[in-house]
C-alpha cells in the first residue's frame, strides 16, 4: 500500500507543514523567550493571518500583495494587543497571563466568526504556483514546494533578524536575563511591543501562506496551537534552533503516520512529546533548569 | 470562621441546594439548566482543587471529564452495570487512573510547560476517544441510552426522572462532593496544596514531597472530573463525545475564573452566570452566536480587573465596607519585649535516626560547584560538631550561598561527598535532608506570602509532625498531634505570637526575617543553616535578631553565612572562611582576626595598614 513515490511525497509533505509549524513555533518562542508570556492566542493568530490574506487577496486579486499585507497587518494587531493588554500582565503570575491570552484568542475566534461566519472559505494559490511540477518518478503540488520554499526563506530572515540585528541582540539577551536588559536601559517597552508584534507575525504569515493549501475557519487555530505546544515541548523553550528542529520533526511524525493511518497522528505526536519529556525533560534542544 | 461553627458553609449549601428547585424557578431558570450548573459546579470543584488551591493550571480535564463519562455510559449503555451508582464510581475511579498516568507526564514540567502538556493531552485524548476507540465510545455519535439510577428503600422505589426529579439526585451528588472537598481543603494535605501554590521551593524546603502531592492534587481534579462526567451522560442520557473536546477544558477554566477560584463554589457560581448570559444573550437578546463573543470579552475584562473572580470581589467588597478592622500596623513593641525575655520554650530537636553515632554532625568532603567553566566551590573540606556555633564569612563571590545549598541539597555538587550525622546524602532531595534534621533559613525571604503567619509556620511544622508524604486528606488540620503546641512554641521563640493572624504582607521586613527563621526552625532541625540572617536589618532589628540567634542555638547545631562581621565575632566559637570559591582559614575568631592571609583578602589589608 504504501509506495516509494508516496513515502517521498508524504516526507516533502511533512518537510512543508513542518517548516510551516517552525516558522509559527519560533514566533511563540521568541515571545515566551522575551517577553515571558505563553501566547494561548497564538492558534488564533495564525488564523487571522489566514483571514487578513484572504481579504487582502480579495481586495487587490494578488497573491504576493496578499501576503505582503496581511503580515504587516498582523504586526499591528500583535503590537496593539500587547500595548492595550499583555503590557499589564508582566508583573503579574504566569498563569493570568495564560488566563488573558487564552480569552484573546477567544475574543479574536469569535470576532472573525461574527465577521465572516463558520462557513469555510478558500484562498487559491497563485496562478504561477498552481498545477503540479514533474520530479522524477513523482508529480508533486507546486504550490507545497513554494510553501516550503517561503517558510524556509522567511525562517531564514527571521534568523538573520535574530542574529544579526540589534533588535534580534536585545530579544536573545531578554531571553537569558530580561531583567539585565532592562537595567542596561534599553527601552524595554518599544522592544516588547515590536517582539510580540514579530511573534504574531509569524503566526500570521504562516497563516496566509498556509491558506491556499487548507480552507479557512474560526477554528482552524486550536489544533495548529497544540501542535505549536508539542513543538516546542519537543524543541526545547526559548530556543530557536529547538523550534526549528521541532517543526521539522513534529510535520514528519503528522505527516508519515497519516500514511499509515491518519486517526493516529496527533497521537503519535503526543507519544513522540511524552518520550521527550521522559528522555529529556527540557526538549531536544533546551537548556535544563529554565522554565 | 470554620472553627467556631465547623459545619457552617456545609450547613448553608444543603439548605441553599434545598431552595433552589423553589427559588430558581422564579428567576426563570430551566430545570435542566440548573442541573447542567450542578454538573459544571461538581467538575470545577476539582479543579478549583487542582487550580485555586494548589496553583496548577490545567486545560486537560475534559480528557478526565470524558474518560469518567465514557467509562460509566460505556458500562451501562452495554448493559455490564445495572446499577448507575456503581457505574459512576467505576468511571471515577477510571477517570482517576487516568490522572496519574497523565499527572506522570504532565508534572514532568511546571508553570507554562504544565499549562502547554495538558492542552496537547486534551487533544490527543479526543482525538483518540474519536477514532482508534468510536467502536467503544461511539466516536462522532456519543453513547445514546444512559439510563437513569433508580433507588430501592423497602418497598420505596424512586426512580429518577427528567426535570426537577433528576436535580434531586445532582444536588445530592454535588453536596457530597463539596462536603468530600471541603473536607479536603481544611486538611493538612489542603494546607500544603496552597503552600505549593505560593512557593513550591520553600514547600520542598521545608520537608514536602511536593511532586507527590502535585500529583494527589491532579488525581483529586480528575476524580471529581470523571464523577461529573459520568452525570453528564446520566442528565442528559446519552454520552456527548463534546465532553472531551477542548472547549470543555476552556469552558471550565472560564467559568472558574469568572466565578472566582480557590472558593470551591466559584466554579458554580460562574456556570450559572455563563449558562444564564449565554440563554440570555442567545435568546434574549437574540444575538445568536456572538454570545461566545461576549462571553469572551467579559472574561477578559475580568482577568484586567478581577483576577479574583465574582466571590473574590464580593469578599473584598464586605471586607471593605466593615471597615479595615485588621491590624495592620501592629505591636511592635510586644515583638520586642517577647525577645527580650529569655525565651524559655526550647523546641526539641528532631528524633534522631542514629543512636550509636557519635562523629561531627555535618562532615563535607572536597565539595566542588562548577557552573559552566566557573568554579564557584573549589574542594572544600568543612566538618561541623555537635552543639557548634560555627560562622561562614567570605567577600561578596567568595561562593557562600552555593556552599550552602550545596549542603542542604538544593543544587548537586559536581564532586565531592557531604554526611549528615555519618550518612551520606550526597544527591538527596532537599526535602529529604529537611526531614533528616539539617535545613536552612534563606537570604532572601521565601515565605508563602498569600497566608498568615499562623499559616506560614504550621506548613513548615505539618512537615515535621507528618514526614515527607502521607495522605490524611480527610483529617482536619487541628486534628495533627502536636502541632499547635510545635507552632505556638515556634513563634514565641522568634517573638512573633502577638502577629499569628496577620497576612505576611503586611509584616514589618524584621518580622519577616524573624518569620523566615521560624519556618526553618518548625521542622526542628538538629543542624540549622541560616543564610544572612541580619542582612538589611535596621539597628535596633539587628539587636533583636542577635538574641534569637543566641536563643535558638540552645540544643542545636548552627553554621551562619553573615557579613555583619561584628555579629559573627560575637557569636561564632569557630569561622570559616571562604575566598574565591575555596577554603581560605579556619579557626577561632581570634586566629581569624589575628590570620594574615584573611586579613589581606578579606578585612582590607589591615596587617599592612
Amino acid at each position: 500500500m504504501i509506495t516509494w513515490p508516496n513515502f517521498v511525497s508524504q516526507v516533502f509533505n511533512g518537510l512543508a507543514s513542518g517548516a510551516l509549524l517552525a516558522l509559527i513555533s519560533s514566533g511563540l518562542t521568541i515571545i515566551y523567550g522575551t517577553l515571558g508570556v505563553l501566547n494561548l492566542a497564538h492558534g488564533a493568530m495564525f488564523m487571522l493571518g489566514g483571514y487578513a490574506g484572504y481579504v487582502a487577496y480579495h481586495a487587490t486579486g494578488s497573491f504576493l500583495l496578499a501576503v505582503v499585507v496581511g503580515a504587516l497587518f498582523m504586526v499591528v494587531v500583535g503590537a496593539v494587543v500587547e500595548r492595550v493588554l499583555i503590557r499589564r500582565f508582566y508583573d503579574r503570575p504566569h498563569e493570568d497571563q495564560i488566563l488573558l491570552t487564552f480569552g484573546i484568542g477567544i475574543v479574536i475566534v469569535e470576532l472573525v466568526r461574527l465577521g465572516f461566519g463558520s462557513l469555510t472559505l478558500s484562498v487559491p494559490p497563485p496562478a504561477w504556483a498552481a498545477g503540479v511540477t514533474p520530479m522524477g518518478f513523482l508529480i508533486y503540488p507546486t504550490y507545497r514546494i513554494v510553501v516550503l520554499a517561503i517558510a524556509g526563506v522567511a525562517l531564514a530572515l527571521l534568523y538573520l533578524v535574530l542574529y544579526r540585528t540589534r533588535l534580534g541582540m536585545i530579544v536573545r539577551a531578554g531571553i537569558e536575563d530580561s531583567g539585565m536588559v532592562g537595567m542596561l536601559g534599553i527601552n524595554i517597552d518599544r522592544v516588547f511591543m515590536l517582539v510580540f508584534g514579530i511573534g504574531a507575525m509569524a503566526a500570521g504569515f504562516a497563516g496566509i501562506v498556509n491558506a491556499p493549501v487548507v480552507s479557512l475557519t474560526p477554528d482552524l487555530g486550536s489544533s495548529i496551537l497544540v501542535q505549536t505546544f508539542v513543538v516546542v515541548v519537543i524543541g526545547g523553550v526559548g530556543s530557536f534552533p529547538g523550534a526549528i528542529l521541532g517543526g521539522l520533526v513534529a510535520g514528519e511524525i503528522l505527516s508519515l503516520t497519516s500514511m499509515v493511518d491518519p486517526a493516529y497522528s496527533e497521537v503519535m505526536l503526543f507519544v513522540v512529546m511524552t518520550l521527550v519529556l521522559v528522555l529529556r525533560p527540557q526538549g531536544l534542544l533546551g537548556v535544563p533548569g529554565r522554565a | 470562621m470554620s472553627r467556631r461553627l465547623p459545619l457552617l458553609v456545609e450547613g448553608l449549601t444543603a439548605l441553599g441546594l434545598v431552595l433552589a428547585p423553589f427559588v430558581l424557578p422564579t428567576l426563570h431558570f430551566a430545570p435542566d439548566t440548573v442541573n447542567q450548573i450542578l454538573i459544571w459546579g461538581l467538575f470545577g470543584i476539582g479543579f478549583d482543587i487542582l487550580f485555586g488551591y494548589t496553583g496548577l493550571l490545567s486545560f486537560g480535564q475534559s480528557a478526565l471529564y470524558g474518560t469518567g463519562g465514557f467509562i460509566a455510559a460505556y458500562l451501562l449503555t452495554n448493559s455490564l452495570m445495572t446499577s448507575v451508582l456503581a457505574a459512576l464510581l467505576v468511571g471515577t475511579v477510571g477517570a482517576a487512573l487516568a490522572g496519574v498516568l497523565v499527572g506522570l507526564i504532565a508534572l514532568r514540567r511546571t508553570g507554562i510547560y504544565f499549562a502547554m502538556i495538558t492542552v496537547a493531552i486534551a487533544e490527543t485524548f479526543f482525538f483518540v476517544e474519536n477514532s482508534p476507540l468510536s467502536a467503544w465510545t461511539g466516536g462522532e455519535n456519543g453513547l445514546p441510552g444512559v439510563p437513569a439510577p433508580d433507588f430501592r428503600i423497602g418497598t420505596l422505589t424512586w426512580t429518577v426522572g427528567t426535570g426537577w426529579s433528576m436535580y434531586w439526585f445532582l444536588a445530592a451528588c454535588y453536596f457530597i462532593a463539596i462536603v468530600l472537598a471541603l473536607r479536603i481543603v481544611r486538611s493538612p494535605v489542603g494546607a500544603i496544596l496552597t503552600a505549593i501554590r505560593d512557593n513550591p521551593q520553600r514547600a520542598r524546603a521545608v520537608g514536602h514531597a511536593v511532586g507527590a502531592y502535585k500529583l494527589t492534587a491532579f488525581v483529586v481534579a480528575a476524580a471529581f472530573a470523571g464523577f461529573a462526567g459520568g452525570l453528564l451522560g446520566v442528565q442528559q442520557g446519552f454520552m456527548p463525545p463534546d465532553a472531551f473536546t477542548f472547549d470543555t477544558s476552556g469552558q471550565l477554566v472560564m467559568q472558574t475564573v469568572i466565578g472566582g477560584s480557590a472558593a470551591l463554589f466559584g466554579p458554580l457560581l460562574g456556570a450559572a452566570v455563563w449558562l444564564s448570559l449565554r440563554d440570555f444573550l442567545q435568546a434574549g437578546l437574540g444575538l445568536g452566536g456572538a454570545w461566545r463573543l461576549v462571553l469572551g470579552v467579559v472574561f477578559v475584562v475580568l482577568i484586567v480587573f478581577l483576577r479574583r473572580g465574582l466571590i473574590g470581589g464580593a469578599l473584598d467588597l464586605v471586607r471593605s465596607l466593615s471597615g479595615r478592622a485588621q491590624p495592620a500596623e501592629a505591636p511592635e513593641e510586644a515583638a520586642s519585649v517577647a525577645l527580650a525575655a529569655p525565651a524559655l520554650v526550647s523546641i526539641a530537636g528532631r528524633r534522631r535516626h542514629d543512636a550509636g553515632f557519635s562523629g561531627p554532625v555535618l562532615e563535607a568532603q572536597g565539595l566542588t560547584k562548577i557552573y559552566g567553566g566557573l568554579a564557584a566551590n573549589r574542594d572544600i573540606d568543612f566538618t561541623v560538631e555537635e552543639g557548634e556555633l560555627r560562622g561562614v564569612i567570605g567577600p561578596n563571590g567568595a561562593g557562600k550561598s552555593t556552599f550552602f545549598k550545596m549542603l542542604t541539597c538544593e543544587v548537586p555538587p559536581t564532586a565531592g561527598r557531604i554526611r549528615f550525622h555519618g550518612r551520606d546524602i550526597t544527591g538527596f532531595d532537599v526535602s529529604r535532608v529537611c526531614q533528616l534534621g539539617l535545613t536552612k533559613s534563606y537570604q532572601v525571604n521565601q515565605l508563602f506570602a498569600r497566608q498568615t503567619v499562623w499559616q506560614n509556620v504550621v506548613i513548615a511544622a505539618l512537615a515535621e509532625r507528618r514526614g515527607l508524604f502521607r495522605l490524611d486528606m480527610l483529617r482536619r488540620i487541628d486534628r495533627v498531634p502536636g502541632l499547635e503546641t510545635q507552632v505556638e512554641q515556634t513563634l514565641a521563640l522568634v517573638g512573633l505570637t502577638a502577629r499569628a493572624a496577620v497576612p505576611v504582607a503586611s509584616l514589618a521586613y524584621g518580622e519577616k526575617r524573624r518569620l523566615e527563621i521560624a519556618l526553618a526552625l518548625a521542622a526542628s532541625p538538629t543542624l540549622l543553616l541560616l543564610d544572612e540572617p541580619l542582612a538589611g536589618m535596621s539597628p535596633r532589628e539587628r539587636t533583636e535578631t542577635v538574641q534569637l540567634l543566641k536563643n535558638i542555638r540552645r540544643g542545636r547545631t548552627l553554621v551562619i553565612v553573615e557579613h555583619d562581621m561584628d555579629a559573627v565575632f560575637e557569636l561564632a566559637e569557630r569561622i570559616t572562611v571562604l575566598h574565591e570559591g575555596r577554603k581560605l582559614a579556619e579557626g577561632t575568631p581570634a586566629e581569624i582576626q589575628g590570620n594574615s592571609f584573611v586579613q589581606d583578602a578579606y578585612l582590607g589589608g589591615v596587617s599592612a595598614a
